[in-house]
């Protein structure tokens, strides 16, 4: 789960990493009455979306005053910002967070992400902050240091200090940046982040040590003993279908295609898409079911795929071990009736009760085309798109 | 023969009361599974499918002299479910679970460094020697006693193949699914080494998916050191990058873990690429021609 920048700036305070003092604001008024409340001469206005790149969009301002706070939050509220990170149909602004303006003296870029090869957490650290880790690890890998963790004794003072010279923090700083660093790390593992990412880590003049920006995103399945990151949730940054789908327990991915897919397991899901895209067609979604979907679930299922107004036709493929092929085809029949399908469905069974899955679709009487493998599924959609 | 189970096997359920153990403990026994007994806190001295149940793990393995232990315990369980049966040192622990918090398997993982038992999963469909003993959920049906061993990370897909192969007429020895999450016990590798020694196994399919690179680097063991061919599937050719693809694992990030890298790379270490997922049977038909060992691979 992703959480904006001033969500992600309230958590850090908790364990102590410094950051700017902002406010959240909704409105015009909220951003005018945050900046007179900070009564700093300067304030930052910043567009909270869930996506990066929102400098380079004209997402983050500069105010040198309450009127050019205003004319900023204006500006800001309501605009579609397009960047690398939104796709082309870009995300509208609804929060700023209105932030007292620093004295920055250099940026620097800290990171803490799952490092899969070793099973550990890795804090990353570049004294090139400000620019995407991507980019620094494919331009000037040298300029990257990193540490793994042990999860028996957690970030220790000395790798967070080793890390802090490595990366040329000034001396007099190196205490603050490595507290600054643990108490990244305790929010990590307590809140089960996936990722925190502090890009940039800054010094101010006055000899701070602070977050200037926070991305922390959450492992979805540590949700349940994290009822507060839970409440930071903002559907509006969620695809509506997604949100539906996830009602029902359904996994499912919005894409731009045409072609809707029903398929349970999710490497068989992925791969239906591959080979609907093998043949030249586009596929609308990944949907995976699940394996113990019922009809219910089914029914939901083409509901949300059709509430796609792109959806020209439906691929339903399923590898029944669990998942029963019969009940996938009563799911299948009952969505038929109650929606009133009126686009092209291809249906592919195989395995468990595969005989009298096959029965329920033919008894049916409804307009479905049976396919005999995921192949054959995959042309005969595609050719039924057109 | 297959490799990490056989006939002989021992089994606890660790969860067994719940109902998808109660479903699994049926279908397990029905394949001829030796199921010896089952675990859950409270639920000591009853007797489910006429299996008895322990109240903890360690009980259950002095009892019964179980070696291997399947869990399908709730996710915000599982992390210490897995930590029993490595504490009760069990050979093998395979973990069905899906959902389990990242960080709960960074600890685990680190618990279980340097101790007897082998994690499988998790979140994955489990285990199977043809024809001798499954331990998981997948169909047992689908599966013929041959050659060909099979690992994944994706449930279905190995159905898929294991079904292509069977309709084709080429038996299998084991199936192994390692598990769609970012932190699992067992990698490609060591699967691939087990399938390297186990003379009954001629042939393997890899198959595996975006995210991560553990198909390069089990590309690169294949190059060094594998004395068997090799064929390979990558699912999410297509998929979007930043988007989680239902498993956790299975996510292209910063331009990383892409399938046509590691296609790229299999392809490169000698392992040949099926096209598409209907195809993976073929493709290994393909070269098991080429090697000469098709006739021997095709199931009497």
């Amino acid at each position: 789960m992703n959480i904006h920048e001033y969500q992600g700036k309230e958590v850090l305070k908790q364990y102590g990493v410094s950051v700017p003092n902002g406010r959240v604001a909704y409105t015009v008024e909220e951003a005018v009455e945050a900046a007179k409340e900070l009564g700093t001469d300067v304030v930052v206005v910043k567009a909270q979306i869930h996506a990066g790149g929102r400098g380079k969009a004209g997402g983050v301002k500069v105010a040198k005053n309450l009127d050019e706070a205003r004319t900023y939050a204006e500006e800001i509220l309501g605009k579609t910002l397009i960047t690398h990170q939104t796709g082309p149909e870009g995300k509208e602004v609804k929060r700023l967070l209105i932030e007292e303006g620093c004295d920055i003296k250099k940026e620097y870029y800290v990171g803490l992400v799952l490092d899969r090869d070793t099973s550990r957490v890795v804090l990353m650290a570049s004294e090139e902050g400000g620019t995407e880790i991507e980019e620094v690890a494919e331009k000037t890998p040298e300029k990257i240091f990193k540490e793994v963790i042990d999860p028996v004794v957690g970030l220790s003072a000395f790798q967070a200090r080793r890390i802090a010279f490595n990366i040329n923090i000034p001396k007099e700083l190196i205490n603050k940046s490595v507290k600054f660093m643990l108490g990244l790390y305790t929010a990590f593992v307590e809140k089960d982040c996936s990722i925190a990412e502090i890009n940039p880590l800054v010094i101010t003049g006055d000899g701070n040590v602070m977050a200037l920006d926070a991305k922390l995103n959450f492992d979805d399945n540590a949700l349940f003993r994290h009822k507060d990151i839970l409440e930071y949730r903002d559907l509006d940054e969620e695809d509506p279908k997604e949100i539906e789908a996830s009602k029902y327990d359904l996994s499912y991915i919005s894409l731009t295609g045409n072609i809707g897919c029903m398929v349970n397991g999710a490497g068989l899901a992925m791969s239906t898409m591959d080979i609907i895209k093998h043949y030249s067609g586009d596929p609308a979604n990944f949907l995976d079911v699940g394996g113990g979907a019922t009809a219910e679930k089914v029914t939901e299922a083409f509901k949300i795929i059709l509430s796609d107004k792109n959806v020209k036709g439906i691929f339903v493929n399923i590898f029944g071990g669990i998942m029963k092929c019969d009940v996938i085809a009563e799911g299948v029949v009952e969505a038929a009736k109650q929606l009133g399908l009126d686009v092209p469905v291809v249906v592919r069974l195989e395995g468990t009760n595969v005989e009298l899955g096959k029965q329920i679709l033919k008894d049916s009487g409804l307009n479905l085309t049976p396919a005999e493998s995921m192949a054959d599924g995959a042309q005969k959609i595609v050719s039924l798109v057109g | 023969m297959g490799v990490f189970i056989n006939k002989d096997t021992k089994v606890i359920v660790q969860g067994i009361t719940g109902s998808t153990a109660l479903f699994h403990t049926k279908q397990m026994l029905e394949y001829g599974t030796k199921i010896v007994g089952g675990v859950t806190p409270g639920k000591g001295g009853t007797e489910v499918e006429g299996v008895p149940v322990f109240n903890t793990v360690l009980e259950a393995v002095n009892a019964t002299g179980a070696t291997a232990s399947v869990i399908y315990v709730p996710a915000p369980f599982a992390a210490d479910a897995i930590l029993e049966a490595t504490d009760a040192e069990l050979d093998l622990a395979i973990c069905i679970t899906e959902h389990i918090p990242v960080m709960d398997m960074v600890k685990v993982k680190r618990y279980m460094e340097g101790k007897k038992t082998r994690l499988i999963g998790p979140n994955c469909p489990g285990v199977i020697t043809a024809d001798e003993c499954k331990i998981g959920i997948m169909p047992g049906y689908i599966h013929t006693k041959g050659h060909v061993g099979v690992v994944s990370r994706s449930g279905t897909l190995t159905y898929e193949a294991v079904h292509q192969l069977t309709q084709a007429g080429i038996g299998q020895t084991s199936a192994v699914g390692i598990g769609g999450d970012p932190v699992n016990g067992t990698n490609f590798i060591d699967v691939l080494k087990e399938f390297n020694e186990d003379p009954e196994t001629y042939a393997v399919i890899m198959i595996g998916e975006i995210g991560g690179t553990a198909e390069e680097e089990a590309a690169k063991w294949v190059a060094a050191n594998m004395t068997k061919p090799v064929v390979g599937f990558i699912g999410g050719r297509t998929a979007p990058p930043g988007k989680r693809m239902g498993h956790a694992g299975a996510i292209i990030s910063g331009g990383k873990g892409t399938a046509d890298e590691k296609i790229r790379v299999m392809n490169e270490c000698g392992i040949k690429v099926a096209e598409t997922p209907s195809v993976m049977g073929e493709t290994l038909i393909t070269v098991l021609k080429e090697k000469g060992i098709y006739e021997q691979c095709k199931t009497k």
